[in-house]
This record gives structure tokens, sequence and C-alpha cells, in this order.
């Protein structure tokens, strides 16, 4: 349907297109981050994500911005349901650590460059690591996510 | 590794009791988006409002300014020639056919830029600011050897940029290279604002949105600068002339006579289009 009255007003116009190619070398330029590494980082978050919800992945956008003086990654993460583990040893754990003092707000979703593509390579298959996890998870992209999910 | 080679630090304070002149680089990054025209309109429109003004073409090897300026004729030396002690600088001074007060300073065509000592050719920037009201100096493309000896002698930069991914990335990465201690203005040039408005051409706002500078003015691509180009007459000395009014608001903004924020240019109208160039 969108993609109907997408086509009725026909393609979108150049300009957009060079606004965006150029927000996009600028950012490579800024952090001296080459394109293949952001998608590499995508397909990370996205498989760290996937561990544990259904992840719409067609449409899965992984974006950095610039705002003012600081890039931000904001990643939109359409989740189609959760997984259940293997050994459900939490149940129902999503509201519960809150306690450990991190900004799991909405604005966790637009943390800088830097914190946000290390926790991926950090989470290991360690035992103790599901707690945090989870947090990073509905902290993180859930937020972003929900308004797609529907 | 380039940061080495670029002085990140503007000119000398300024001393003396006699005011001194404002050096201002005409710099891009990019080649081919204007420079030498906009440092030739500036600097005639500067020196028609009465301002003594020396045009210095710092493009080694692509000596350009004075071919736009219409004086090719009366060049008898150049830049490396003074600082090699060759010639005076007052043999190497060639002035303006039209405006009396304006000088050029051409570039060597045969020489290259490595040629250039940064040292002495600050040292020169200076010595003009003592004479001159304002010195423009044309920097080459690129951000080598050239660029570094350009901003060198320069506290003031006009970044031109036109409404191009591949010129606003390149100015991006030229306003880092020019530093903190410089004032640096934007002149977007060539702009068509029907294709801005059809959406094929990014617009003042989208270009500004990344280089975050302020607005010096906005240049139409029009057919009277290539027709003055052609002709080697600056057009912002050709009072009929839309660009040429919109050259002269930025000399005006330079100077501080007008604090206005720059106009998107108009549309060239059908009656534009045919009557247009002279």
């Amino acid at each position: 349907m969108f993609e109907f009255i997408k086509k009725l007003f026909g393609p979108e116009p150049s300009s957009v297109t060079a606004r965006e190619r150029l927000r996009l070398v600028l950012l490579s330029d800024h952090l001296s981050l080459a394109p293949d590494v952001v998608e590499s980082l995508k397909g990370d978050l996205i498989e760290v994500i996937s561990r544990y919800c259904e992840v719409d992945v067609a449409n899965c956008d992984v974006t950095f911005e610039q705002q003012d003086k600081q890039v931000a990654m904001l990643a939109n993460i359409p989740i189609l349901g959760m997984r259940s583990r293997q050994a459900p040893r939490t149940p129902e754990p999503p509201p519960a650590p809150a306690p450990p003092p991190v900004s799991s707000t909405p604005a966790a979703a637009q943390s800088t460059a830097h914190p946000a593509p290390s926790p991926p390579k950090a989470g290991g298959a360690g035992a103790g690591a599901p707690r945090r996890r989870r947090r990073r998870k509905s902290g993180g992209v859930a937020p972003n996510a929900a308004p797609q999910a529907t | 590794m380039l940061h080495d080679v670029i002085p990140q630090e503007a000119a000398a304070p300024d001393a003396p009791a006699k005011p001194r002149g404002r050096a201002i680089v005409v710099t891009s990054g990019k080649g081919g988006v204007g420079k030498t025209t906009t440092t030739a309109n500036v600097g005639a429109a500067l020196a028609a409002a009465g301002a003594s003004v020396v045009l210095v073409d710092a493009d080694v090897g692509l000596r350009n300014l004075d071919i736009v300026m219409g004086l090719e004729a009366r060049v008898r030396h150049h830049v490396l020639d003074v600082l090699e002690n060759k010639a005076t600088l007052d043999e190497a001074l060639v002035t303006d056919k039209r405006v009396p007060q304006l000088k050029l300073l051409a570039a060597a065509q045969t020489r290259e830029k490595d040629d250039v000592d940064t040292a002495a050719f600050r040292a020169l920037i200076d010595s003009l600011r003592s004479r001159f009201d304002y010195v423009l100096i044309d920097c080459p493309a690129g951000i080598e050897m050239g660029f570094a000896n350009a901003i060198v002698g320069a506290d003031e930069a006009i970044v031109v940029c036109t409404p191009e991914v591949s010129a606003v990335r390149d100015a991006d990465r030229v306003v880092g290279l020019l530093g903190d201690t410089r004032k640096v203005h934007l002149i977007v040039n060539r702009l068509r604002p029907e294709l801005v408005r059809k959406g094929k051409m990014l617009s003042v706002e989208d270009v500004n949105a990344i280089l975050r500078l302020p607005l010096l003015g906005i240049i139409a691509d029009a057919p009277d600068v290539i027709v003055s180009t052609n002709k080697g007459e600056p057009v912002a000395l050709d009072a009929a002339s839309p660009v040429g009014s919109a050259y002269r608001a930025i000399a005006e903004r330079i100077s501080g006579a007008r604090t206005d924020a720059p106009a998107i240019p108009r549309e060239r109208s059908f009656f534009d289009k045919l009557f247009g160039s002279r």
C-alpha cells in the first residue's frame, strides 16, 4: 500500500538522494568509519538481538547521525516476538533489572557512537551476561521498535 | 600528517599603530567551484566601493586570475619573482584597467607550488597588509602545499562551495583544516533556484546544514558570469547584472556596510532568457 502511494508520486527527487549521500559520506569522513564497518556493525547488532527476540531483519535500520558536535547511533530494529529461551531460568525479567544505574530510558537508543558499538562484541556467552544483555535490549531497542511492530 | 604541514595559527597579531589590511583567503578544496571568479569579483567590488585591494594568485603553476581579470597582457613579473628578489613588489603589482586602487599579483605559470617558501610567502602577505585595505588570496584547489601556503598569511577565509555532494564534502574538510583561529565565511556559488525548487539540487540550507558557516552571499549560476569571464571583465563591475549586484552585496557584508541576510537569487524569467546573455 505504502509502496503504491510512493509510486504514485514518482521517484524521490535527486536532491533527497544527494542529501542522504552527503550525510553518509561526511559521517564516515568524521568518524573515519568505512561504510562496510557500519554494515558489519549492523549485522552484529541484529545477530545479538536475534538471540533474544524474533527480529524483522528486512526492516532493520542502523544509522549514524550528526547531532551538533556529537554523533549518535540510531537503531530501529522491529521485534516480531520474544524468543523463548531453552531454559527459562528467569521468567518475565524485562521489568526487573531496572536497579542497575544505567540510562534505560528511550534516550539510550540514541547513545553515542562510541559506547554503543562495543556491547555486542563484549557480549560473549558468559554465564553472568544474560541479565545485562536483556537490559540493553529492552532499553536500547524496544522503545524504537514498538511503533513499527504493530 | 597533514596537520603537521599546515600551520593552524593565523597571521601574527595586529600590533602596528597603522591599521593593517585584512588578509582573506578564498578557498574551497574542490577545484572548479569558482574560487578565482569569486576572488576577482569580490576584489573588484571592494575596490569599486573605494577600498584599496590587492589580489594575490597563489595558484602557482596554473595562473588564471589574470585571465579572469582581463589583465594577462599586463603581467610582467609574478609572486615568485618577488619572493626571490628578481623584481620589486611595485614592479610586480599590476594595476587594474577599470579600478586603479585594485592591483593584481600574478602567480608564476612555469613553476611549481613546492617552489614557494611558506615563511617568505607569509612575510609577503604581511607586507601587503601594511599597504592595502584588503589582501585577497586566490587559493589553489587541493589541500597540499599550495593550500598551506595560501592560507598561512590569512586570518580570514571565504569558503566557496557549489550545491554538490563532492563540493560540500571537500569544503567540510577544508573548514577543518583552516582551524579555529580564522574567521571563516561561506559563499554558495552556482545555485540554480529553479532546480532547487524542483528538488533537483541541494539548497543553500542543505549545504549550510553541513558547513554551519556565516553566509556572505549566494551567487546564481548565470550566463552573465560566463560572458564576463569571456571578456575578462568582472561581472561585479556590471551595474545592470543581478549577479554583479550579488557580488557587490558580498563586498558590503565583508566591509560591514551591510548586515542583512543574503537573498536567494531570483529565478530567471522567460524574458530574461529571451534577452539574457550579452
